[in-house]
């Protein structure tokens, strides 16, 4: 073997071990989440930290879903989750999608006026806009109301969705609704059977930062549901459990690594595609 | 979309136009056309109405609002109706500046900005440049690990970074007792409390920022160098420049759209941060390590609620914010984002 390609072996034995090294490092945190969340007290509190549970248990998770550590199942948290960030990421994936297509497919206007309003609203800090709010759902009387967290969350998602789905609709070929409209397709037809199956991908990906956004929410969850304990969505509970007084190391992580669950296996499903939208909603792709 | 093509028969249809200059006679199919003509000027309007209208209320018109907060005594006595509201003029603005607290949350808010913005965009450069030298599966994988944190919620990671720091059973103050004394390690760290100090607290927060932070910017790093010519950095390496010098003289100046960019979404993400200081300082009352996100959220939601007073200060730190959104636009026009 020549030096040279020794050489080129070794540089490449250092890049993987980098590699790996930052995967490792990323992960250590979310393992020990994990990890204490299978160990009994004895071990969790134990002056020397075990890597992994000795004895391993789902006393902790049963605890949790039970609602013995706090008297709240996770069961009714993890419905009204789901509940606002479903109601979130369809309502406004379809309202994301007609705004999109009129960027996307026409000139007029106030095109470029509405396209710079997405960009700017999306920079007005949440806890600027969480007092004002507050105050509207407060005469409306949409406070403790999981509907009324829900219309926050589809219109916060709508400008990272608007702005992502236009450069799928703009990737359609308009030849292909063309030869649909000659062929005898009206304007819904051509919407249902050419473009909607092609912007579908985009779709998907935008419907995880919908989810991702909407799941992971705080500071307006724990602005809106206060008084009501049984409207709270999973982040706020998680909090709960951390807040009042349980030093309950175990069941905080159990807690937490159910509510970290669902988005985990979203993500997971849809990375590929992810990795590439990503880039496509911050920098112009 | 919606295309016209399909009553693009009778079209050719010539108009009509009488020797004054004005339309006479049309047939009916023209007229017709014309008004599907006027209609399809309309359908642009008609799809962007459901989020123009959802945006306006919720995100504009609050804006608004918080602007007009922000003159007035807005608070407990006015909400429920027991005192009217009035204009005061700039006092909510001056009750801040002469508030000892405003100027220490401040204080918390630029100096943890100015750790964690750039150790977040060194760190996510330094694994988007490492990224990009891997071979396609290695780059995946890491890729899709350092994704997880990112995708990871606010709550749960920064309720794990607790449990990480914790004085009793954490894991990190374990590891520091066992470091050898010349890197600082030994007993004084047993049982050391990271969350009841500010310079420890924000410690754990700027660590929870960057592990969440990087990996976004690692991933659009590695875009961008993805679109680089290979040729340029094989010149400047022929030339005898080290990977140092190739990346400041070459690497940098290509990318710099994307780092401008990155560097202003940081900045924004950072400076109020809400969630994270909320739970690791652990929630509201330790006036001391208030950042002023929470300083913000204590004044308008902390008994007795002053909405002006907080509103007054929402408004400065959204103005300070939209100068720097404003350079973020300025930067997404030029590269053409709009058309």
């Amino acid at each position: 073997m020549s030096a040279r390609s020794g050489s080129r072996r070794s540089r490449k034995v250092t890049l993987n071990t980098l590699g790996v090294l930052v995967a490792v490092v990323t992960l250590f945190p979310i393992f020990w989440m994990v990890s204490t969340a299978f160990k009994p007290a004895t071990e969790i509190y134990s002056l020397t930290p075990q890597p992994l549970p000795l004895h391993p248990t789902w006393a902790n998770f049963q605890n949790v879903l039970n609602g013995s550590v706090i008297g709240m199942p996770y069961w009714t948290f993890l419905r009204n989750s789901l509940f606002v960030t479903l109601s979130a990421v369809v309502v406004s994936s379809a309202i994301a999608l007609l705004a999109a297509v009129a960027v996307a497919r026409f000139r007029f206007r106030f095109r470029s006026t509405y396209l710079i309003m997405l960009l700017i609203v999306q920079m007005v800090p949440q806890q600027a806009l969480v007092i004002a709010l507050y105050l509207d759902f407060r005469k409306v009387n949409l406070l403790d109301s999981l509907i009324g967290l829900s219309l926050l969350y589809i219109t916060f998602s709508l400008p990272v969705t608007v702005w992502m789905l236009r450069n799928f609709v703009a990737a359609v070929p308009r030849e292909l609704e063309q030869a649909a409209a000659i062929d005898g397709a009206g304007p819904f037809q051509v919407f249902w059977k050419v473009l909607l199956p092609l912007v579908a991908p985009g779709l998907v990906t935008t419907s995880v930062f919908a989810f991702i956004f909407a799941w992971n929410e705080f500071i307006f969850a724990l602005t809106f549901l206060g008084t009501d304990e049984s409207k709270y969505t999973l982040p706020v509970y998680v909090t709960y459990f951390f807040g009042r007084g349980t030093t309950d190391w175990g069941a905080i992580m159990a807690a937490s690594v159910l509510f970290t669950l669902p988005v985990m296996i979203f993500f997971l499903i849809v990375q590929r595609r992810l990795r590439t939208g990503l880039i496509a909603g911050a920098v112009k792709g | 979309m919606l295309s016209s093509a399909k009553q693009a028969g009778p079209a050719s249809t010539p108009a009509l136009v009488g020797p004054n200059g004005r339309w006479f006679h049309l047939p009916p199919s023209v007229r017709r056309l014309r008004r599907r003509a006027s209609q399809r000027r309309l359908v642009p309007y008609m799809l962007l109405l459901p989020s123009a209208v959802a945006i306006g209320l919720m995100l504009v018109w609050p804006s608004i609002q918080l602007a007009i907060y922000s003159f007035q005594n807005y608070g407990l006595p006015q909400i429920t109706g027991a005192e009217p509201t009035q204009y005061v003029g700039f006092s909510n603005f001056r009750q801040i500046l002469t508030d000892p607290e405003f100027l220490s949350s401040a204080r918390i808010s630029v100096l943890f900005a100015v750790v964690a913005v750039p150790t977040t965009l060194a760190v996510g450069t330094l694994v988007g440049l490492l990224l990009n030298r891997l071979g396609r599966k290695m780059a995946a994988f890491v890729s899709t690990v350092a994704l997880i944190a990112w995708a990871m919620p606010a709550v749960s990671a920064s309720v794990m970074f607790v449990w990480l720091f914790q004085p009793d059973g954490g894991i990190v103050d374990w590891l520091l007792t066992k470091l050898p004394s010349w890197l600082d390690g030994g007993a004084r760290w047993s049982g050391f409390s990271w969350t009841n100090a500010p310079l420890p607290a924000y410690t754990v927060i700027a660590l929870l920022v960057v592990w969440q932070g990087f990996p976004f910017i690692a991933v659009s790093v590695l875009a961008g160098l993805k679109t680089m010519p290979g040729e340029l950095l094989e010149a400047a390496r022929v030339d005898g420049a080290g990977p140092w010098r190739g990346f400041w003289k070459v690497t940098f100046p290509i990318l710099k759209p994307i780092f401008l960019v990155l560097l202003l979404l940081s900045v924004i993400w950072d400076v109020g941060i809400f969630t994270q200081a909320y739970i690791v300082t652990g929630e509201l009352g330790n006036r001391d390590e208030y950042n002023l996100g929470i300083y913000v959220y204590d004044k308008a939601f902390s008994m007795p609620p002053a909405y002006g007073v907080a509103s007054a200060l929402a408004m400065v730190l959204t103005l300070v914010l939209l100068v720097v959104t404003a350079a973020y636009v300025r930067g997404m026009v030029r590269q053409g984002a709009l058309s």
